[in-house]
């Protein structure tokens, strides 16, 4: 997380404390109906402070009037300012994205083949421009012609350059990366201001935020609650006439703020904001809140084999000599046969040795350069290897050597097939390794599975999700690794059209599909999950087919995007069952205290032993104002999120934000009591 | 509290437990369509009743059709229970002479009967003549029962079907419900009733000779009618000798069957179950209560059974069970502790508790089950005086309606209640596990939360509504009072808490045969009845269509002790907040005046 954002930082608060003033246009609060009540019970106090200054009755006691009047003011700024810091904190990583996006020109290409300066904004979607070296790219685009190196340090973070060239599956560009060297032409994709960054920013901060699906949901039911608990005040003032209780207007609006669920009303907003915002600090861009959404639902998540479960490259993971060869001779050779290989396989062998055998890997230099003759694979012969000291050391698939071996007149031995047939059967690559036509063993090639993966997938197995591994290999070597990884299922010798018509089918049976993809015959399949993470490395068509750009091109990202997007919704539900629960202690506060004066046996409900009626009212409404400050930091972060069951994880909420809801705002609304009372407030 | 009438409670809920599931397997089979070991008495008059009603029974449908046409149906009921009403005195077995009602009190009666309510604002024998009684208001309980269980198959169908609009057909789905399982439950019932003591005759009252005559001070009245003052303007007394009484008969037994079994509660008698010829024996009164509940306990039942999850049927059973238990604990506790306001010489010791308003047969300890269980389903016969309980002991009954009939409930209404309440539990809690709420493999989302908000809202809307403005109408609504403050308060409350709950049960000592009263709780029950329907087939349709998500380790799980006890603390959270406030001024104030000496 290496754009975390101090929740304190002063920048932020400072622009979040202005906001919340901006906020309270009643035009914006209407959007919140929970907190639009309680802005029109505020305003309609404050006036009736006025009226009852001009003309004062009674009853009036104005120093009560105007703390309750204030509070119910406190408890809209606070949500507002609970807004306004997830928009700000959205809006500082919008910053560090949009210094990328700085304004500068283009060298454009016209139809004639004339070159013109524009202004980068000007762009448009099909327009051609020439970037050459030291130029900053300026708009999402393809490259159509050349080849250059680009950072892209500025979007991704990762500052070793990148290679981009017209066709294939690196062609895509992004608006604000620079050129370092050499040239491209670049087929902009898009008009300015639809640029994914543009998008990206526009969605953090807040400007074009859609409410997603449960978020609407959750709306309508806090809307609903609102209107039952505006019934249950409404109706007691008449029913308190018949009892000859009768209420001031400041006691039933601060029953009926306490009442509605201010704490998820007034936060609800600012979970959703942060919910994206989070998914940033990964450097993940999601195209849409519903996109984050989702994610928490998925059921199914298709994770590509190389670079997710397994390191990207075969490693050796064993040496079989075969009878009668030495085991130390035989590593000798094959590590004697790789030194030149520069592929991470060869690689591996040399290393593999050294650990294995303690042979310390030559380099090419201490051998001396006239015994020693580096033999290059070739298409022809399919074998590398070298020449030394009169020997003939190859290395290569069986069918090579095997070729290899009766050119020298020599016969391989039956031994030979037995072994490469197992390994092949285990899912490995056998590479067998000859000295002077004579083969000697056989070196095991392994996918190696990253650490810590086995574990990870039981955890998703226990939020229910089911992982399926997408591998181009053979069912057979597919099949060992899904075992060793510990995946659910695989899918073997994948073509695009396949993951498409896995896709499709795990939908048919109502399950939500998350996977990764980067290249262009991966755009189908990423429009078509629900949840599609491109990576920020692959084509265009790509990004744009998917709903989310990982910006560091890590599939196993695709893991945490679902635990954000799960987080989000465990956060609004922790939220509304602790306001919900809170509730309650309100009741005991308030109730007792509108009718204690009429009818003091009513002080029996009094269990908190509130001090005066004023006290006890003033406590609450201070209460259910602080609780929304309090809870800010929750609703930033985020619930704890630890994979589990779904009984477990209900379990577990229900203890901390349900008990602790209904028990919470009695300590909290009797300590306030005290302080107030010590401080002569009521 | 004795350890007599706890072990006849527990002895009931046990009995109650172990008829769930048969009832609940013969359900399943009833509203599946399939065959019952009763085909041979009733498949043939299934299929004469569809021939000449012209109905195409295997033609499903969705849910606005279904909600059409039961609201047709409910609306021809309603008019033709009006008319026998009114021209009662015109049609054959009156053998008493009734006169036919007033247009407001057969308006109320009518809608009353037609919503499953039996809210009653006449006294039966005084009021209805047999024809009345038994082709007007036994048929509606029937018929009434049948609509309620029709709509909990509907919502059953529509949680357990997927990706379809059909829902059944309401024409057969009542047809059923009356034939195979109304019909001959009453049947055996209404034997056994007779078998009690219950009345079943078409005679003339018959009138006894009193063996211990008394004679009483009345109000003398002049030729017209008028009380006759005297000249310091007090009203002239005169002595009354009461040396006869008249002894009420009819048809009961074959009306207390249903009235019961199809949670109607509507009694023969004005004094319903508490009545000798109505409710004669403790053993009549422990049949009665199981009556009551059998059909709701065996849908929670039906629906495991249909929805494939046994489990889920038994865990909404428990909350409901969790609920009743609760209710007939705090009940019986209330009224085992006696009223400290009643005078010495009466011993409250004695008889264990305060027996005011109470049978002697029935006892506490059965008052209070027989209470708690008729408000719990909402049938609403009562065997004791709701009104004359302690405050605490009457906000139990009240407050089981107040929850939304759902512990248990009415026939089908109960269960297509819990299922509102269960979604918006799977809706709140759902969200704590991270992921779209679902329910059985079904997403909750945004118009499903907005049906179940409108169900939810439009029930507080109605009673709050009413007795507010009840509560502050000198002319219309307080006259009527029999008691003053909190329990006057009380009185009022309950009348539309019963009415909007289609519950039916009167707290009594409030005089509802007015204008004001016959149509405001009139209103009450239609909107509680039908507006609350609507949505209840609108989620039912919506359930019904999507696309049904297979279970994982990450669903929310519906089958477990955890998930009743949260559906309970919903229920329970969603009514306190809702009513605690004017419960504060009623029942609970009248609790701590009690307790404090006061009475007004």
């Amino acid at each position: 997380m290496k754009n975390a954002i101090s929740i304190w930082d002063k920048g932020i608060i400072k622009q979040a404390l202005i906001g919340s003033l901006r906020k309270l246009d009643p035009r914006k609060m209407l959007k919140n109906p929970v907190m639009f009540v309680v802005e029109v019970g505020a305003a309609f106090l404050t006036l009736r402070m006025i009226a009852g200054l001009i003309t004062p009755t009674a009853a009036s006691s104005f120093g009560f009037e105007l703390q309750i009047t204030l509070w119910l003011w406190f408890t809209v700024l606070f949500a507002n300012f609970a807004e306004a810091m997830a928009e700000g904190r959205g809006k500082a990583q919008a910053d560090t994205l949009r210094k990328s996006k700085t304004e500068t020109t283009a060298t454009l290409i016209e139809a004639n083949g004339n070159k013109r300066t524009v202004a980068a904004p000007d762009l448009r979607k099909g327009d051609v421009v020439y970037v050459a070296a030291g130029e900053f790219i300026p708009g999402d685009g393809e490259v159509v012609e050349g080849v250059a190196s680009v950072d892209e340090s500025a979007i991704t973070g990762e500052s070793a350059p990148v290679i981009r060239e017209s066709g294939g599956d690196r062609s895509a560009v992004t608006g604000g990366t620079r050129v370092l060297s050499d040239w491209i032409k670049v087929k902009i994709t898009s008009n300015p201001g639809e640029t994914f960054i543009d998008r990206m920013i526009a969605l953090v901060e807040g400007a074009s935020r859609q409410k997603t699906p449960n978020e609407i949901a959750l709306n309508i039911l806090l809307a609903g609650l609102t209107i039952v608990f505006l019934l249950a005040v409404v109706t007691l003032q008449p029913f308190a006439i018949y009892s000859n209780a009768t209420q001031t207007v400041f006691v039933l609006i601060s029953l009926l703020v306490c009442l509605i669920p201010t704490t998820i009303g007034g936060l609800l907003s600012a979970i959703g904001i942060a919910g994206m915002d989070r998914l940033i600090q990964h450097n993940v861009l999601a195209m849409s809140g519903r996109a984050v959404e989702a994610a928490g639902d998925v059921n199914t998540l298709l994770l590509d084999k190389t670079g997710t479960i397994t390191l990207g490259n075969r490693q050796a993971s064993e040496f079989i000599p075969l009878a009668g060869i030495d085991d130390e001779a035989f590593a000798d050779a094959a590590q004697l046969s790789s030194l030149a290989d520069e592929t991470p396989e060869g690689r591996s062998i040399v290393v593999y040795a050294k650990q294995k055998y303690g042979l310390r890997g030559r380099e090419l230099h201490e051998l001396s350069t006239g015994q020693a003759e580096f033999i290059a694979f070739t298409a022809q012969t399919r074998m590398s290897g070298i020449n030394l000291d009169g020997r003939q050391i190859r290395k290569g698939a069986v069918d090579a050597i095997e070729k290899y071996v009766l050119s020298g007149g020599q016969q391989s031995p039956a031994e030979l097939r037995t072994v490469v047939k197992r390994i092949a059967n285990a899912g490995g690559t056998p590479l067998v390794v000859a000295d002077n036509h004579k083969p000697l063993g056989v070196i095991y090639l392994k996918d190696i599975v990253k650490g810590g993966m086995r574990e990870r997938f039981n955890q998703l197995r226990q939020m229910g999700i089911k992982t399926v591994m997408i591998t181009g290999d053979n069912p057979l070597t597919a099949a060992s690794i899904a075992k060793e990884a510990g995946v659910d299922d695989f899918l073997a010798e994948a073509t695009p059209e396949d993951k498409m018509a896995l896709i499709k089918r795990e939908q048919a049976e109502g399950k939500l599909v998350a996977m990764t993809g980067d290249g262009t015959n991966d755009a189908p399949a990423l429009a078509q999950a629900d949840v599609g993470v491109a990576m920020n490395t692959g084509t265009q068509a790509a990004k744009e087919a998917g709903n989310m750009v990982d910006l560091d091109s890590d599939p196993t990202k695709l893991i945490e995007v679902v635990e954000i997007g799960k987080q989000l919704l465990m956060t609004r539900g922790a939220l509304t069952t602790f306001s919900i629960a809170n509730d309650i202690a309100k009741y005991f506060a308030i109730i007792p205290a509108m009718f204690a004066a009429t009818f003091p046996v009513l002080n029996a409900l009094n269990i908190m032993g509130l001090k005066t009626p004023q006290s006890a009212i003033l406590s609450a409404v201070i209460f259910n104002a602080l609780v929304i400050v309090a809870l800010i930091p929750l609703a930033l972060r985020g619930v704890r999120y630890r994979p589990m069951s779904a009984s477990s994880l209900l379990q577990r909420n229900l203890l901390i934000y349900g008990l602790g809801g209904l028990l919470s705002p009695f300590i909290g609304i009797k300590l306030i009591d005290l302080l107030i009372t010590a401080l002569g407030l009521a | 509290m004795t350890l007599n009438g706890i072990l006849q409670i527990l002895a009931y809920l046990a009995i109650l437990t172990l008829l769930a599931k048969p009832v609940g397997i013969y359900l399943v089979k009833v509203y599946n369509g399939e065959r019952t070991f009763l085909d041979f008495l009733f498949r043939p008059v299934e299929r004469a009743v569809y021939a000449i009603t012209r109905v195409d029974a295997e033609k499903e449908m969705n849910w606005k059709q279904y909600g059409v046409a039961m609201l047709i149906f409910s609306l021809v009921s309603t008019l033709v229970l009006y008319g026998i009403q009114r021209l009662q005195f015109f049609l054959p077995s009156n053998p008493q002479g009734f006169a036919g009602l007033s247009e407001h009190l057969s308006f109320n009666t009518a809608v009353s009967f037609v919503t499953n309510t039996n809210w009653q604002g006449y006294g039966g024998e005084t009021t209805m003549s047999y024809f009345t009684q038994m082709a007007g208001l036994t048929v509606q309980n029937f018929i009434s029962a049948a609509v309620g269980m029709a709509l909990a198959a509907v919502f059953i169908r529509g949680v357990s079907r997927f990706e379809t609009d059909n829902l059944g057909n309401f024409w057969k789905d009542v047809v059923r419900g009356t034939l195979y399982v109304l019909l001959p439950l009453s049947f055996l019932a209404a034997i056994f009733f007779v078998s009690q003591g219950v009345v079943q005759n078409f005679k003339p009252y018959d009138t006894a000779q009193l063996t211990d005559v008394r004679t009483i001070q009345v109000d003398k009245k002049d030729a017209e009618g008028a009380v006759i003052k005297d000249s310091s303007g007090e009203t002239v007394q005169e002595d009354l000798v009461i040396d006869t009484q008249t002894i009420a008969q009819g048809p009961a037994a074959s009306q207390l069957a249903i009235k019961m079994l199809g949670t109607n509660g509507g009694g023969f008698f004005n004094a319903n179950s508490s009545h000798p010829f109505e409710n004669p024996t403790p053993l009549s009164n422990f049949i009665t209560m199981l009556l009551i509940l059998i059909i709701p306990a065996g849908f929670t039942y039906m629906l495991g059974r249909m929805v494939k999850s046994p489990g889920h049927g038994w865990a909404v059973y428990s909350a409901m069970m969790i609920l009743l238990i609760a209710g007939v604990a705090a009940l019986y506790w209330a009224e085992a502790m006696g009223n400290p306001l009643h005078p010495a010489n009466v011993d409250q010791v004695a008889v264990g508790g305060n027996f005011e308003g109470k049978e002697t047969r029935f006892g506490i300890a059965n008052s209070a089950l027989f209470a708690t269980v008729t408000t719990a389903a909402s049938c609403g016969a009562v065997n004791s005086m709701h009104d004359s309980f302690t405050p605490l002991g009457g906000l139990v009954p009240m407050v089981n309606i107040q929850l939304g009939e759902v512990i248990f409930g009415g026939v089908g209404a109960g269960m297509y209640g819990i299922l509102i309440m269960i979604i918006l539990t799977v809706f709140i809690a759902g969200l704590m596990v991270g992921r779209t709420p679902e329910y059985l493999g079904k997403k909750i989302e945004s118009f499903d939360v907005q049906m179940a908000m409108l169900y939810v809202l439009i029930f507080p809307l109605i009673i709050l509504g009413f007795a507010a403005v009840t509560s502050i109408s000198p002319d219309f609504g307080l006259t009527s009072l029999n008691n003053q403050g909190a329990h006057g308060l009380s009185e009022i409350l309950y009348a539309f808490t019963s009415a909007t709950g289609n519950n039916g049960s009167a707290f009594a000592g409030l005089n509802a045969n007015t204008l004001w009263y016959n149509t405001t709780l009139g209103i009450a029950m239609l909107i509680g009845r039908f507006l609350m329907i609507v949505p209840v087939l609108a989620i039912a349709g919506n359930l019904a269509r999507k696309k049904l998500v297979p279970a994982t380790l990450g669903t929310f799980p519906v089958n477990t002790a955890l998930f009743s006890i949260l559906l309970v603390s919903i229920v329970l959270i969603l009514g306190a907040l809702t009513f605690f406030p004017v419960l504060s001024l009623s029942p609970i104030l009248e609790h701590f005046q009690m307790v404090n000496g006061q009475s007004f």
